[in-house]
């Protein structure tokens, strides 16, 4: 390699450079951004509706625009009200965990109007893939007492049997398990308030 | 001639001086995205897209930058071009952009862009820089795809999400990062025979 060819690193020369090519990078940037901004809200968007649609009783409102905040224990939990009409048919539910094996974990759970689970929808978490990253299956497979849909924390212990609770939790991953019913129990009582206040 | 050149570039990155299995960079993603072939080959896609424009885009420059503040010139480039991919991904393929997650902008540091960066394209053409980014992105593509598809396959039954055989005879260890290194490991050894010939 020859660095004769090169520029003399010259301290003028060397702002000079990294000043152009910042600059440059900047305007790049900028450019992108504004080609992307609507697509990526409208993604995101998008994924909110179908994760909503997916979970809840089928409603004709917007959600999203109807949306409320709810104060869970110290926490605020996201509640997108599902309507036919003016009547509240169910909600979903943005409930979470903190409790997961590897931290956070999100689940839009979907309620009907007498706060019976319709779904859910894992949203984003870190669990071990093999064990605890089952749970968007494990919670709503027929077998043995592992579904949580068509039941209600209002009726049922929706805790872990070992912890004599009703639900068969994840082989392997009990806190995961705890976790992801955690996230059930707040987003119902977060579902509650808005219910009772209806 | 000159044909024949371009061409042994891109073998030379594929095969030759693959970097996953030959050079070794770039060994957090490799770990990190291939517990199932889809993942890693995205992975691998991705980085070859990085790759290739921020080779094409530091042989331009490679005349004008001083030698003392090149390596932080070849950062803000492909520091640039990484962001740009990841709103570009997150606009158009959301859910990839999900499932890669922090993997995306943790391209800036695989050590593969600023490899080729510093040792091909600061000596060569623009042209040649292009070819071998083609090459080496080919070549971290193919070797991510392989490992997560002996990963996934050995650990779910699956190869690109097509059942193979019933999930529960798959042994979970590989899907994990032990599996990673195991198989990584092998591959290694396979490849460096196979090149040994």
């Amino acid at each position: 390699m020859s660095n004769s060819e090169k520029k003399e690193s010259s301290l003028l020369s060397m702002v000079a450079t990294l000043g152009i090519i910042t600059s440059l990078a900047g305007l790049l940037l900028a450019w992108v951004n504004v080609i992307t901004a609507g697509p990526v809200a409208e993604a995101n968007r998008q994924g909110r509706i179908s994760a909503i649609e997916s979970v809840a009783p089928k409603f004709d409102n917007d959600p999203l625009s109807e949306a409320v905040v709810v104060a869970v224990g110290g926490d605020s939990v996201k509640v997108y009200p599902a309507k036919e009409g003016d009547r509240l048919v169910g909600a979903a539910v943005e409930g979470f965990s903190m409790n997961g094996f590897s931290g956070r974990i999100d689940v839009m759970f979907g309620f009907d109007a007498d706060g019976t689970v319709t779904g859910y929808e894992v949203l984003s978490h870190a669990e071990t893939p093999g064990l605890g990253a089952k749970m968007n299956e494990w919670f709503r497979s027929p077998e043995g007492n592992r579904s949580v849909i068509g039941r209600s924390p209002a009726r049922a212990n929706m805790t872990v049997a070992k912890d004599a609770g009703d639900v068969d939790g994840i082989t392997a991953a009990t806190i995961t398990s705890r976790a992801f019913l955690e996230a059930l129990r707040t987003a119902y009582d977060a579902f509650h308030q808005i219910e009772t206040a209806n | 001639m000159a044909m024949n050149n371009k061409l042994r570039i891109i073998y030379d990155g594929l095969i030759a001086n693959n970097p996953t299995f030959v050079l070794l960079l770039g060994m957090c993603p490799t770990l990190g995205t291939t517990g199932s072939a889809i993942t890693g080959m995205s992975m691998g896609l991705a980085t070859m897209g990085v790759l290739v424009c921020s080779n094409m885009a530091i042989s331009a420059i490679k005349g004008f930058v001083p030698s003392k503040v090149r390596i932080p010139a070849y950062i803000i480039v492909i520091a640039t071009f990484v962001t740009v991919l990841q709103m570009l991904m997150q606009a158009y393929l959301p859910s990839l952009n999900a499932l890669l997650g922090i993997f995306i902008p943790l391209i800036v540091v695989n050590c593969i862009l600023l490899g080729r960066a510093e040792a091909f394209a600061s000596k060569h053409s623009v042209v040649d820089s292009m070819c071998d980014g083609i090459g080496t992105g080919l070549g971290f593509t193919l070797a991510l795809t392989m490992l997560g598809a002996v990963r996934e396959f050995l650990g779910t039954g699956r190869v690109f999400g097509l059942d193979v055989y019933p999930e529960r005879f798959g042994s979970l260890v590989f899907v994990l990062a032990p599996g990673a290194f195991i198989v990584l490991g092998l591959m290694i050894a396979l490849f460096n025979r196979i090149n040994r010939r």
